[in-house]
């Protein structure tokens, strides 16, 4: 079978199984998109912003396990892309992002639309690809799925010059099934060694702590995580990114951590004297204070990237592999170890962390005649069961959609943790919906966040995308509004958004239904109308209360047990351990 | 401390790019960047002097591991090396007493008089880097008119070595 570049690229995405991609064509993917024309297998999603096909494929791999794909063109089409590509990097996404290029004849000339957009992305990629050869096209898109998905997952970058998909230059088309590269050797299986080791350290631990991310998620290592956590009976906190491995509905598990974490998994971490990381980076939103970072324990670190071990947070015991196998091999030790856990030390552990428990530290005010955004998203968890895919943006809401929706499940709380980009959720929610129809995808965003990227509305149209869009409109960007209060002295400086839109007639102009809601006493059944309409895109404009902040909050900078609690929280008992 | 860090890298157009940028990325101190061609034209050698704690170079080892074009490293600071930089150094000599004594210093410290003009002196010397840095000093009454200097390449000693 002979084929040209451009028929060589699709037939690649087609045996590589690519059900979905995400792109906007341009000048220097026109044979591309000739060769995506009247074919049947990629169903190709037109965006309205390159930012948002590479968040949509995001959504749609953070959502699957799957690698989302991208098609932009040369030059803007390209640097469009470049924030939605390091989000990825961020969070360590896979992804194969395919960019055209000026004809090689051309690179190095300022042409029409030229940008060095290997030379851009590099540093937020995992890797990236110039194709100077049709010959080397098919192998190279295989090595980029292969780095994309293996080891510690990121997104790559394909440059493809518009001369190699020349469609009157035909070679014969042959597609590799697997790939080696000498340079490129991810490792799995944890050292036994090690992990004996840990094994040992965390039976002989009077005060455990588990602290997982979001690397237990892309690792699929959720289920060894459950029977490992649940044969121990010791605590466990998430990272933001992390949420929903285990599930949060779960007794042993203390919520999330870091800087709006509970005040009992930052307390839990702050006094342990055994800590494994499972999966996490040490992320300065996470550790806080690195001096004083869990400054009693001997730390366990299970992590597939071996650059992450040490970088931060010097550890005891590094374990580099793969979650899943790491644990499997650690839950066999625990079976046919004759060792328990110290049952009594582990009882006066869980009830000092009950009595932190008992201040409540989530409260709110659940009687003003204001709604209250926590309110909000725990009326979505009742309507939803719980079963929704959530995905959000950026700010005070991604906060309070991680504290209050309760995640059981993996893969179905999607944001950008690590980049923190705004005009994240609504394209996410676009690739889930599409990888998921008949589920329920809630985007939570703010008033500020949804207009970074509110022209997908249209694609949402396109594709009959029924997303439930849930803005909690406070009138201010609230994180930058509620960091100003705390330590700007109250100077609200570019915070406040004047001139909104409208944002219901604002959805009804792109065809879908806009609802807003101002009273408390609407909540609920207004929530209920718009989850009714099961076809339709639903944007919920929700007035909140705009003085509301997030609670708990550690200070950038400050250690786990200095927390700002939430005025509406039981009082501490133990006087020593009275409050910042 | 002052590492010698030598790696085999895929190579490939903008492999350099990948070393120097992650450098620049992440903070990390370059003395000096070496690179060409191996034996084997598919492979480049790059020898990386860079300064930092334990920590830092334990980091840069890892982050250089975890570009996909690099094959394979050695800190060769770890272990028995030899390290050696090439010199060439332009010397103002238009007397003969300047060139007397220039060359007589260049014979001491073993280097090649290798372009002569009627005012100038062009030598090439090789040595550790502190070799290079005294010769300069010896020169000191005289006038350099141009230093171009290699940077460091290192190899092992013994039988230890970094290949495929």
């Amino acid at each position: 079978m002979e084929l040209s570049g451009g028929e060589i690229l699709v037939q690649c995405l087609k045996d590589e199984g690519v059900e979905y991609l995400f792109g906007y064509p341009g000048g220097a993917v026109l044979h591309i998109y000739d060769a995506l024309y009247n074919q049947e297998g990629v169903n190709h999603i037109l965006v309205r912003h390159e930012q948002a096909a590479t968040h949509a494929a995001d959504g749609y791999a953070r959502a699957t396990g799957k690698p989302g794909v991208v098609l932009v063109t040369s030059g803007p089409g390209a640097t469009n892309a470049v924030t939605g590509i390091a989000t990825a990097y961020m969070d360590s996404i896979p992804m194969v992002v395919i960019t055209g290029q000026v004809a090689t004849a051309n690179i190095g000339s300022d042409a029409f639309q030229e940008v060095d957009s290997v030379g851009i992305t590099r540093p937020c990629v995992k890797h990236n690809f110039l194709v100077k050869d049709i010959n080397d096209l098919a192998e190279t898109v295989k090595k980029a799925f292969y780095v994309a998905t293996t080891g510690r997952p990121g997104p790559v970058v394909v440059d493809v010059p518009k001369d190699i998909t020349d469609p009157n230059i035909k070679i014969p088309y042959h597609y590799p099934e697997t790939v080696q590269m000498r340079s490129y050797q991810p490792v799995l299986k944890g050292h036994s060694g090690q992990i004996k080791r840990a094994v040992d350290l965390l039976l002989s631990a009077k005060r455990p702590m588990i602290y997982t991310g979001g690397g237990v998620v892309l690792g699929k290592g959720s289920e060894e995580l459950r029977k490992f956590v649940r044969k121990l009976g010791y605590p466990i906190t998430s990272t933001l990114m992390g949420l929903g491995a285990y599930p949060a509905s779960d007794e042993l598990f203390l919520g999330m951590l870091g800087m709006h974490g509970t005040y009992e998994a930052n307390m839990a971490m702050h006094d342990c004297d055994v800590l494994i990381a499972v999966g996490a980076r040490f992320d300065d939103r996470v550790t806080g204070k690195i001096a004083e970072f869990c400054p009693h324990a001997q730390i366990v670190h299970i992590d597939i990237d071996p650059s992450s071990i040490s970088k931060t947070i010097t550890v005891d015991v590094p374990i580099v592999g793969n979650v899943p196998d790491v644990l499997q091999e650690m839950n066999h030790l625990l079976e046919s170890d004759k060792k328990t856990p110290n049952k009594k030390a582990i009882d006066d552990w869980w009830k000092t962390i009950n009595s932190w428990r008992s201040q409540q530290c989530m409260s709110y005010d659940r009687n003003s005649d204001k709604i209250k955004p926590q309110m909000v998203i725990e009326m979505l968890h009742e309507i939803t069961h719980g079963n929704a895919y959530v995905t959000s943006d950026v700010g005070q809401h991604q906060m309070w959609a991680a504290q209050y929706y309760g995640f059981d499940e993996p893969n179905r709380w999607i944001n950008s943790g690590g980049l923190g980009t705004m005009g994240f959720g609504l394209p996410a929610a676009m690739g889930v919906q599409l990888a998921y129809p008949d589920e329920v995808v809630i985007c939570v965003t703010g008033e500020g966040s949804i207009q970074m990227c509110i022209q997908e509305l249209s694609t949402c149209l396109q594709y009959g995308l029924p997303v439930k869009i849930v803005a909690l409109n406070n009138r201010y960007l609230g994180m930058v509004r509620q960091w100003q209060e705390f330590f700007y002295e109250n100077r609200y400086s570019h915070s406040y958004m004047e001139s909104l839109p409208d944002f219901v007639k604002l959805t009804e102009s792109y065809g879908h239904v806009g609802i807003r809601i101002e009273r408390p006493e609407d909540l609920r059944a207004e929530l209920e109308r718009g989850f009714a309409m099961k076809n339709r895109l639903v944007f919920f404009d929700i007035v909140t209360d705009q003085a509301e902040n997030v609670y708990p909050m550690i200070a950038q900078g400050k250690a786990h047990n200095e927390m700002h609690m939430s005025p509406h929280c039981v009082p501490p008992q133990d006087p020593e351990r009275e409050l910042s | 401390m002052r590492h010698i860090i030598s790696i085999l890298i895929e190579n490939e157009a903008g492999a350099l790019s990948r070393v120097a940028g992650l450098f620049s990325a992440r903070g990390y101190n370059i003395e000096s960047l070496t690179v060409a061609p191996t034996e084997d034209p598919s492979l480049s050698r790059m020898t990386i002097v860079t300064t930092g704690t334990d920590r830092i170079i334990e980091q840069i080892t890892k982050q250089l591991n975890k570009l996909v074009d690099v094959v394979k490293l050695l800190d060769l600071t770890e272990g028995p090396h030899i390290e050696r930089e090439m010199m060439l150094i332009k010397v103002k000599a238009s007397t003969m007493a300047q060139r007397e004594d220039v060359k007589r210093l260049s014979d001491i410290f073993r280097g090649h008089i290798i372009d002569v003009t009627s005012s100038t002196y062009t030598i090439e010397l090789t040595g550790a880097v502190a070799k290079l840095d005294s010769f300069i000093e010896t020169l000191a009454e005289h006038k350099i008119i141009e230093t171009v200097r290699s940077g460091v390449s290192g190899i092992a000693r013994g039988e230890k070595s970094l290949h495929l």
